[in-house]
């Protein structure tokens, strides 16, 4: 009784330990992995002016106006682009171009492009700079100059509200921010640029609906029509490759299993196969193919076809082991072949599995596709990793990502859709 | 007699009927089929049209790579070892990004799911918003958070390591869901009768019901995390795939590096695959789980 007292007592006791050792390795491991990661570093290497421009990108753009103050020519810009330039002697309503070019950045703020640039901001007064060979030459309102003034002799840079006036001797540059995606619809060439939703309407059923859709769908800022073609890329592969490597994986999962090949040393083979694919990894074969294939969506399709041969082959093999013998004995009972056999009595057992995980993947595999895309270039992970790398883009960038996220939503809700219409329609396709 | 000659004719019909109908399925199938087989040959030749290379001209080269590699490892052989030395600790780094990754998203991803399973979440309004967040986390691919975050925090492990954890939160809380689902309500309801609060009754009832199937879930979770590491060290986030960038934009010359890295690569990833598949085997006692996608 003593030693069974004992014996629980301490077993209680060794329990109550590996319940406290585990929280406290994971804690040291965890204690280690902060050093090792450089997270003490991490508030040095923070950008925190990045990540202002990319929040603000997100839900805003600037208009830019610049004057070159030699020879006086002013130019309209939407983010500074060639794409966004206001055709020459047209403007928005807030710029009145004339002698003096008047920029109205609301709220009473006025910026005056004239032989002088001036900025009048409402409650501080009106900076007066006369940009030249001899600097910026800025005279500011009396007192102190405030921290939204960074003045200096050959640059003036003044930041409010309403936007950002920068003068150096050679150029005076005007940012005016405005909420929304800039020219989402139609670029500044457009006729329909300036027209509401009701005369665009009225345009198309007069019979320009064409020329309205080509303008949409070829919009030089966003290209619509290149991003669609990079979103069916995208699901190319994933289709491609899921389905690819099911066909090819399916007879090869025969060879695997036990029940159906006796001989070991084949199966052996056959696993091991399934093994190398699976092991090298997506990545080491997007490495390998884009040599020999160059990038785009084949080479993507092939990765997902060879990583995924590899992932079904196991997969379908285990199926296989599980099947049950005695519907093959009554199909072989009617005399049936060894090819009907697997037919009638193998195939329809397993293909509720088997299209089940065939469909799970091409799900993941959209996913996959988007990485993919991003290595080797093609669909939308390339036009993604393109944005971020020109690292001014920012309103694409979550543009491409929403459309990433909304993608493989569909993809979930279709496969699921599919899963359910053909395993419960028990349809033998 | 007339009677007889009644059911015979029912029968006929019924036959005709059968014969018609499985005819029709026959079709019906034949022509899914086609379309199937129709769409995918005309998908193949989508992407070989919009790849920089084609598929035909492109086969007879795709040993070309693998040989030169082969060629300069083997040439250099002698260097293996040292290659193998000198890339392990990159190797540790990518290992480490994912098991801390698999950690803390798992640990959020166990926090989330009592809160989302039905039965079990003190906050029942609050089961359907939280799936959504959850389904939106599943969506995101781990390199869009990982580029985006290495713009704001610079190249290293931690953007890796914070993508990969969001994204297993997603997996694994949805997963985890599913096993409370199946927990027995009855040692809760016992706890409860004793007046434990909601945390108690989580960490003493539910927890030790499923804690076998969590275990292995993760481990599966971490098999694939290892994976994603590689190729987001790819994409400029430190590790192994970094380093495989760096020597295979070098081109020839380096060539024995990669395969050296490919090596290391490879055996890791068949390793922690056989390791994980024994372990999880033993965890549910031989029980299948249901498969995973990665």
């Amino acid at each position: 009784m003593t030693t069974l007292a004992m014996q629980t007592v301490s077993g209680f006791r060794r329990k109550r330990l590996t319940a406290l050792a585990l929280p406290l390795l994971i804690l040291l491991y965890l204690t280690y992995a902060f050093f090792a990661f450089d997270v003490p570093g991490l508030t040095d290497r923070v950008n925190v002016g990045n990540a202002r421009t990319l929040v603000a990108d997100t839900y805003s753009y600037k208009t830019h106006v610049t004057r070159d103050n030699r020879n006086g020519s002013v130019q309209i810009a939407i983010e500074g682009e060639r794409k966004g330039r206001y055709p020459e002697g047209t403007s928005p309503d807030w710029v009145a171009l004339g002698a003096d070019t008047v920029i109205d950045l609301g709220e009473g703020h006025v910026v005056t492009f004239g032989q002088n640039v001036t900025y009048d901001v409402p409650g501080y007064g009106l900076i007066v700079t006369d940009p030249g060979n001899t600097g910026v030459n800025a005279e500011l309102p009396d007192g102190p100059v405030p921290e939204w003034i960074n003045a200096s002799g050959n640059r003036l840079t003044v930041t409010t509200d309403a936007g950002r006036l920068t003068v150096t001797r050679n150029r005076s540059e005007v940012f005016r921010y405005a909420p929304g995606w800039e020219l989402f619809f139609f670029t500044l060439e457009s006729p329909y640029h300036d027209m509401s939703w009701g005369q665009i309407a009225s345009r198309a059923f007069s019979g320009e609906a064409g020329a309205i859709w080509s303008d949409f769908w070829n919009n030089a800022m966003w290209r619509h029509g290149d991003v669609a073609w990079a979103l069916v890329e995208t699901v190319l592969m994933a289709f491609l490759g899921t389905f690819g490597a099911a066909i090819i994986a399916l007879p090869l999962a025969f060879l695997a299993a036990k029940n159906f090949t006796p001989l070991g040393s084949l199966r052996f083979a056959a696993r091991r196969v399934f093994d190398f694919l699976r092991g090298v990894d997506g990545l080491i074969w997007t490495i390998v193919l884009s040599r020999a294939f160059g990038p785009g969506p084949l080479t993507g399709s092939i990765a997902i076809l060879l990583t995924d041969t590899g992932s079904f082959g196991k997969m379908f093999s285990e199926a296989l082991e599980n099947v049950d013998e005695k519907q093959i004995e009554g199909v072989s009972s009617t005399g049936a072949k060894p090819m009907q056999r697997y037919r009638f009595g193998v195939i329809p057992q397993i293909t509720p599995v088997l299209l089940s995980q065939v469909l799970y993947y091409l799900e993941s595999n959209t996913r996959s596709a988007t990485i993919i895309g991003a290595i080797t270039g093609g669909g939308i992970g390339l036009m993604l990793t393109q944005a971020i790398i020109t690292q001014k883009d920012w309103e694409e960038v979550s543009y491409y990502i929403v459309l990433i996220i909304l993608l493989v939503m569909a993809m979930d809700t279709f496969s699921g859709w599919l899963r359910r219409k053909l395993i419960k329609g028990g349809g033998d396709v | 007699m007339a009677d007889l000659t009644g059911t015979q004719g029912a029968t006929d019909e019924i036959r005709a009927q059968y014969l018609a109908h499985a005819r029709s399925k026959r079709v019906m199938n034949l022509i899914l089929i086609l379309l199937f087989v129709a769409m995918l040959g005309a998908g193949f030749v989508t992407a070989d049209d919009r790849n920089a290379g084609g598929f035909f001209e492109g086969l007879p080269n795709i040993l070309d790579f693998p040989a030169d590699v082969l060629s300069e490892a083997y040439e250099r052989g002698h260097l293996l070892p040292g290659y193998l030395v000198k890339y392990f600790p990159s190797l540790i780094e990518t290992v480490n990004i994912a098991a801390v990754a698999t950690l803390i998203g798992g640990l959020i991803g166990l926090m989330v799911s009592l809160l989302v399973t039905r039965g079990l979440a003190p906050v029942p309004f609050l089961i359907g918003p939280l799936r959504r967040v959850l389904d939106i986390l599943r969506a995101i691919p781990e390199i869009v958070v990982a580029l985006v975050l290495i713009y704001l925090l610079g190249g290293g492990p931690i953007p890796a390591m914070i993508a990969i954890a969001l994204h297993t939160v997603g997996a694994l809380g949805k997963l985890f869901s599913e096993v409370n689902e199946n927990a027995s309500l009855k040692p809760l309801e016992g706890l409860e009768s004793v007046g434990a609060t909601w945390p108690q009754r989580m960490w003493l009832g539910v927890i030790p019901q499923v804690a076998p199937n969590y275990l292995s879930y993760a481990l599966l979770r971490f098999e694939i995390n290892i994976r994603a590491s590689a190729i987001l060290g790819f994409v400029g986030a430190g590790g192994i795939g970094y380093d495989l960038r760096n020597t295979m934009t070098w081109g020839q010359g380096k060539f024995d590096e990669a395969a050296a890295i490919f090596l290391l690569l490879f055996l890791t990833i068949v390793a922690v695959d056989q390791l994980s598949s024994v372990v999880r085997n033993r965890l549910t006692h031989g029980a299948k789980l249901q498969e995973v996608h990665p």
